[in-house]
C-alpha cells in the first residue's frame, strides 16, 4: 500500500484534533464546575477552573445520613447490584430468545420481531403508571429486584434485535458439524454459538448496563429507602425546586459517568466489531 | 391549648409501646433544611419513643411518587409539600384532614387559609415561602420603598458594559412576576374564580418589567444560579428572591432583606405569592394518630425553633416570634415582615392552569415578540386551549367487542396456515425447543412491557380528572387531530408539533450519520498514529448520561454569559439569543443531540469499514479509480447493511428523545420546539394530569413510528434482495 503523504496525515490529525476539542469542551465545563469553590454558573467562556477545590467531591463521596451510615458507598453498591443484575438477566433472556428467533421456526416469529421494535416506539413516560401497579401486584415495589426486572425488560427488545442480527451472520455449517460429532442442540448453543458471539455479547451487555446505570425516574419512584437509591437518584437530589447545587451536581455527574467511560475504553474494540457484525453478511 | 398538645403527646407515647413500626416521613429538603428536619424528628423520637424513617427524594420525582405510592398503600405516613398542590392531592384522596383539636390560632391566619379545602383544613403549616428584596447595603445604603425610588436607584447602579446591574431576579418565571402584577392592581382571577389575563394591570406590569430589561438595568434570561453569582460578585446591587437564597450569600456581601416596594402609580404594594410548606398526613396512614402527632410536633414549639435556627425557615407558628432568638434574627423577622403583604397562592386547580399561559406571555414580552398590551390575550388563548372540559361519556361496549374481534383476528393471523397443507408439527419441528428458549424473555416482556403498553393504549380512550377516569371513546383523538383552534403553523397544533418532530428526527439522523461516517473514514487508516486515543476521546459523549449534558449545553447557550456566545464574541460576531427564535432554539437542540449521538454512528461505521476487504480498494486503485469513485462504488454499498439497522434504531430513539428537548430549549419559544413526546409529557404531568390525552398523543407517536418501521422494513428487504 502506498504510504500516504505527510500533508494528508497532518490534515487528518488536524481534523480529528478539532473534533476532539469540540467533543471535550462541554465535559471540561462539567469538570470546571466540579472543581470550582463557587457553587454557581461560570460567567466566562473559559473552560478551565480559576481556583480549585475538592470540597464538592468530598461532600458527594463522604457524607453520612442521619444514622451515620456512609451514603455514597451504599448507593454505589445499589447501582452496581442493579447494573450488574440487569446485565446478567437481560443478556440471559436476550441471548436465548435471539438464538431461537434466528434458528428455529415457530408461529409468531415474524410478528414477534416486529413487536419488539414496536415497543421501542411507545414513549416510556406513560408506562410508569401501569408498571407501578403491576410491580405492586407482584410484591416487587421498593425492591431492587423489581427495578432490575423493569430495567432488563426495557433493554430486552434492543438486545434481542442486536443479537438476532448477529446470530444470522454465523455460518450454520459450524453448528451442523458439531451435531455430526454427536453434540446435543444445547451443547452446540453453549460451546459453539456463544463463544463465537462474544463481541456482540459484550456490546449488548454494555447497553443493558447503561440502561440501568443512567436512569433515575424509575429508581426514584420505585425505591423507598435512601440507602438503596441508585447514584442517578442521588445526583438528581442536587436539582431542587428553587435551585441547583451545581458544584455537587457536577462532581456527582463525573462520578456517575466514570464507570461507563471506563467500560467504553475497556470494550472499545468489541464496540467497533460487535455493533456491526450482525449487519454484514459473511 | 398547650395542655391538650402535651396530653396528646403523652397518649401517643403510651401507645408507642404497643408497636415499634416507625413512621415514614417523606420530603425533598436539602442542606440546612434537611439537617433541621433530622434534628426535629430525633427530638420527636426522644419525646414520644416513636421512631421516624426519613426519605429524602429528588424534587422532580416527588409528586409523581406520592400519587403512585399512596393509593397503593406504599406511601408515607407524613409528607412535607407546598400547599399549592393541595387541591389536587385532596381530589385524589391522598391527604387526611387535620386532627379534631387542630388549633388554628397557633398559626398565622393566611397560612391556615392556604390549607383549607371546602372549609376543612388539611396539613399542619410549617413555614412560609415568599419573595422579598435582598439589598447589598454597601451599594444601596437606603432600600427603595417605591418603584419611583427603585427606578432612580437602577439608573445610577447599572452599567451593562461592565456587567453591573441594579436588579436581578428570575424575570421569565411567573412566580417572580406575580408581585409586579398585583402591585399594578392586576387581578389573577375574576369574580367567578376563573383565571383572568387580559387586564390593564397585566399590561402595565409587563411593560414595567420589559423596560427594566430594555434599559439593561437587569440581565436577560436569568436563572437562579446566575442571579446568585451576580449578587455574590457584587455585580447586582439588589436581588428578588426567597428565604432559600439566604444560605448561599457569600460572606463578603453585606446585605439586608426588605419588603418589595410599592408601585408608585397605583399606591399598591407589590405582593408576592405566599407559599406554605405543610406537613400533610397521608389518608392511607395505618398509624394516623401518631402521624398527626408527628406532623403537629414538627409545626410548633421546639421543632419550629430548630427549623428556624438550623434550617433558616420562616416559621408559620405564632409563638415562634415571641422567642428572643427569633426577634434578634433579622433575616427571619424581615421575611416575616415582608410576607405580611403576601397573597396566599390559591390551592385550586385553577391556579395550576395559570402557570403555562403566564410563562408564555411573560417570555413573549421579554423576548420582544409581543407587545405588553397584547400579551394578556395571548395568555388567555393558551389558557383556553389547555383547559379541556370533560368530553361526553361514550358507551364502552362496542369498544370491548372491537377489542375482542381484534384479539381473535390477531391470533388467527399469527397462527394462519399457508397453502402448503403441511401438518402443524411438520411445519414447525423446532416448536418445543423454541418455546423453551423464548419463554423467559417472553414472560418478562409480556408482564413488564406489553401489559403496560396495552394499558397505555387503553388510557387514550379515557379522560382523567383529579383521579377520576371516564370512558370517552375517541374524543381525545378527535381533539388532538382537530388541533384545538390552532392553525398548523402554530405550536399546540398537532400537525405543527408533528412537523417539528419529523424535522428533528431527519436532521439529527443525517448529521449523526455524516459526522459519524466522516470521523470513521478519518480513523480507518491503520497507519494513523494515536488512533486509539482519538477513538477513546470521541466516544466520551456517549458515556455521559444525556440529562447531565443537556443541562451543561443549556448553560453554554445562555444569551449573555454562555460559553458559545462568549466564543462568538471572541470572533467578533454578534451574540445570539438562542431560545427566543424557533430556528436558533431548534439549532441549539440539534447541536446538543448531535454531540450526544454521533459516537454511536461513528462506532457502527468503524466496524463496518473494518469488514470491507482491503483487496477491493487495491483492485480499484490498479484500475485507476478515483477516491470518490471508490467511496461511491465500494464503501457506500458495503456500509449499507450495517448502517441501515443503526439508522432505523437511531431514528426511533431520536423521535422519542425527550431529555434534550425538555432540558435544553424547554420547548421555547412558546412551545415551538416541543416534539410529540415532550408534548405528551406536558399533558400528563404539567397540565393537570390529563393522562388520557397524553396517552392519545403517545398512540399517535406509536402509529407514526409504526409507519416508519414498515417503510424501513421494506427498504431493508429490498437491500437484502439486491
Amino acid at each position: 500500500m502506498k504510504k500516504p503523504s505527510w500533508l494528508k496525515m497532518a490534515g487528518i490529525h488536524a481534523g480529528l484534533s478539532v473534533m476532539c476539542m469540540v467533543t471535550l469542551y462541554p465535559v471540561l465545563w462539567v469538570v470546571k464546575m466540579a472543581l470550582s469553590p463557587t457553587d454557581g454558573m461560570s460567567l466566562t467562556a473559559n473552560p478551565f477552573p480559576e481556583a480549585v477545590t475538592l470540597d464538592h467531591f468530598r461532600e458527594v463521596l463522604w457524607s453520612s445520613d442521619a444514622q451515620g451510615r456512609w451514603v455514597f458507598g451504599r448507593q454505589l453498591m445499589a447501582s452496581v447490584i442493579v447494573g450488574g443484575a440487569t446485565t446478567v438477566v437481560g443478556l440471559s433472556l436476550a441471548v436465548t430468545a435471539a438464538y431461537a428467533l434466528s434458528r428455529f421456526r415457530f408461529p409468531g416469529k415474524e410478528g414477534g420481531m416486529q413487536a419488539l421494535l414496536i415497543t421501542q416506539m411507545f414513549p416510556a413516560t406513560l408506562m410508569l403508571v401501569p408498571i407501578y401497579s403491576i410491580l405492586q401486584k407482584l410484591r416487587l415495589l421498593d425492591s431492587l429486584t423489581g427495578l432490575v426486572l423493569v430495567y432488563a425488560t426495557t433493554a430486552l427488545p434492543f438486545c434481542i434485535w442486536m443479537l438476532k442480527g448477529y446470530f444470522d451472520t454465523l455460518p450454520r455449517e459450524l453448528e451442523e458439524a458439531a451435531v455430526m460429532d454427536g453434540a446435543s442442540p444445547f451443547q452446540v448453543f453453549i460451546h459453539v454459538v456463544l463463544p463465537l458471539a462474544r463481541p456482540a455479547l459484550a456490546v449488548t451487555a454494555l447497553f443493558s448496563f447503561m440502561t440501568a446505570w443512567n436512569e433515575f425516574v424509575l429508581a426514584a419512584t420505585l425505591i423507598n429507602d435512601p440507602t438503596r437509591f441508585t447514584l442517578p437518584v442521588a445526583l438528581q437530589r442536587y436539582v431542587g425546586e428553587y435551585k441547583v447545587e451545581w458544584g455537587k451536581f457536577a462532581a456527582c455527574a463525573l462520578v456517575v459517568s466514570a464507570p461507563v467511560m471506563a467500560l467504553f475504553f475497556a470494550l472499545q474494540k468489541h464496540l467497533v466489531g460487535g455493533l456491526t457484525a450482525g449487519g454484514v453478511k459473511g | 391549648m398547650r395542655g391538650w398538645a402535651a396530653l396528646w403527646v403523652l397518649a401517643v407515647a403510651w401507645s408507642a409501646h404497643a408497636a415499634d413500626v416507625p413512621l415514614k416521613l417523606w420530603h425533598a429538603y436539602r442542606g440546612g433544611e434537611e439537617t433541621a428536619l433530622i434534628q426535629a424528628t430525633t427530638r420527636f423520637t426522644e419525646t414520644t419513643g416513636v421512631k421516624v424513617d426519613l426519605l429524602g427524594l429528588p424534587y422532580d420525582a416527588y409528586a409523581h411518587k406520592l400519587t403512585n405510592a399512596i393509593p397503593h398503600g406504599a406511601g408515607p405516613d407524613v409528607f412535607i409539600f407546598n400547599h399549592e398542590r393541595l387541591r389536587n392531592f385532596h381530589a385524589q384522596h391522598l391527604v387526611a384532614a387535620t386532627a379534631k383539636d387542630f388549633a388554628r390560632a397557633d398559626y398565622f391566619a393566611n397560612t391556615v387559609e392556604a390549607l383549607e379545602v371546602d372549609g376543612q383544613v388539611y396539613g399542619y403549616p410549617l413555614s412560609l415561602k415568599s419573595l422579598a428584596l435582598y439589598v447589598n447595603t454597601d451599594l444601596v445604603p437606603r432600600p427603595p420603598e417605591s418603584t419611583e425610588e427603585l427606578l432612580a436607584l437602577l439608573r445610577s447602579l447599572s452599567n451593562p458594559a461592565e456587567g453591573r446591574f441594579g436588579l436581578v431576579y428570575e424575570s421569565g418565571d411567573f412566580y417572580f412576576h406575580a408581585p409586579f402584577l398585583f402591585g399594578f392592581n392586576g387581578p389573577l382571577f375574576d369574580d367567578t374564580g376563573r383565571a383572568s389575563f387580559d387586564t390593564p394591570g397585566m399590561a402595565s406590569s409587563l411593560a414595567f418589567v420589559k423596560r427594566l430589561q430594555d434599559e439593561r438595568w437587569m440581565p436577560q434570561e436569568v436563572s437562579g444560579a446566575l442571579a446568585k453569582t451576580l449578587f455574590n460578585d457584587g455585580r447586582a446591587a439588589m436581588r428578588i428572591s426567597g428565604p432559600w437564597s439566604a444560605g448561599e450569600i457569600a460572606p463578603t456581601v453585606r446585605y439586608r432583606v426588605v419588603a418589595l416596594p410599592t408601585v408608585s402609580e397605583t399606591g399598591t404594594p407589590m405582593k408576592p405569592f405566599l407559599g406554605v410548606e405543610a406537613a400533610f398526613v397521608s389518608a392511607r396512614s395505618e398509624q394516623a394518630a401518631r402521624a398527626h402527632a408527628l406532623a403537629h410536633f414538627l409545626s410548633v414549639g421546639e421543632a419550629s425553633r430548630i427549623r428556624t435556627s438550623v434550617g433558616r425557615q420562616i416559621p408559620a407558628d405564632v409563638a415562634a416570634y415571641e422567642t428572643q432568638e427569633v426577634k434578634e434574627d433579622t433575616l427571619i423577622s424581615s421575611f416575616r415582615e415582608a410576607s405580611r403583604n403576601a397573597t396566599p397562592m390559591p390551592n385550586t386547580l385553577e391556579m395550576a392552569r395559570v402557570w403555562e399561559p403566564m410563562k408564555l406571555a411573560l417570555r413573549a414580552v421579554l423576548q420582544g415578540g409581543v407587545k405588553p398590551e397584547d400579551a394578556g390575550a395571548l395568555a388567555d388563548r393558551r389558557y383556553r386551549a389547555l383547559h379541556r372540559e370533560r368530553p361526553a361519556d361514550a358507551n364502552p361496549i362496542p369498544w370491548l367487542g372491537l377489542a375482542g374481534a381484534m384479539a381473535l383476528g390477531g391470533t388467527a393471523y399469527v397462527l394462519r396456515r399457508p397453502a402448503g397443507g403441511q401438518s402443524f408439527r411438520q411445519r414447525y419441528p423446532d416448536l418445543a425447543r423454541a418455546a423453551t428458549y423464548v419463554a423467559p424473555a417472553a414472560a418478562g416482556l409480556l408482564v413488564l412491557v406489553f401489559i403496560p403498553f396495552a394499558v397505555g393504549l387503553s388510557l387514550s380512550l379515557f379522560h382523567h380528572d383529579a383521579g377520576q377516569y371516564s370512558f370517552v371513546g375517541l374524543a381525545n383523538f378527535v381533539d388532538i387531530l382537530a388541533s384545538r383552534g390552532y392553525s398548523i403553523r402554530e405550536p399546540l397544533s398537532f400537525y405543527f408539533t408533528l412537523a417539528v418532530t419529523l424535522l428533528w428526527a431527519v436532521v439529527n439522523v443525517v448529521l449523526h450519520v455524516c459526522i459519524g461516517l466522516g470521523l470513521a473514514l478519518l480513523l480507518r487508516d491503520p497507519l494513523l498514529k494515536l488512533r486509539g486515543m482519538y477513538r477513546v476521546l470521541l466516544i466520551i459523549p456517549w458515556a455521559v448520561p444525556n440529562y447531565i449534558t443537556a443541562l451543561m449545553w443549556k448553560g453554554m447557550f445562555h444569551r449573555q454569559f454562555g460559553a458559545i456566545n462568549g466564543l462568538l464574541a471572541l470572533l467578533g460576531l454578534e451574540p445570539v439569543s438562542w431560545f427566543t427564535r424557533f430556528s436558533t432554539a431548534f439549532a441549539a437542540n440539534v447541536a446538543t443531540n448531535t454531540w450526544l449521538g454521533f459516537p454511536f454512528m461513528m462506532v457502527v461505521a468503524l466496524g463496518a469499514l473494518q469488514s470491507i476487504p482491503q483487496e477491493l480498494y487495491e483492485a480499484a486503485e490498479v484500475d485507476g479509480a478515483s477516491r470518490w469513485t471508490q467511496f461511491r462504488r465500494i464503501t457506500l454499498p458495503l456500509l449499507k447493511p450495517a448502517m441501515l439497522p443503526a439508522v432505523v434504531l437511531g431514528s426511533v430513539w431520536t423521535f422519542n428523545m425527550f431529555n434534550i428537548i425538555y432540558l435544553v430549549s424547554g420547548g421555547e419559544p412558546g412551545g415551538g420546539t416541543d416534539i410529540l413526546v415532550s408534548e405528551a409529557f406536558r399533558w400528563a404531568f404539567q397540565r393537570n394530569e390529563q393522562y388520557g390525552f397524553a396517552a392519545a398523543y403517545s398512540v399517535l407517536i406509536f402509529l407514526v413510528l409504526l409507519g416508519w418501521s414498515t417503510f424501513t422494513k421494506r427498504l431493508l428487504r429490498t437491500e437484502e434482495t439486491a
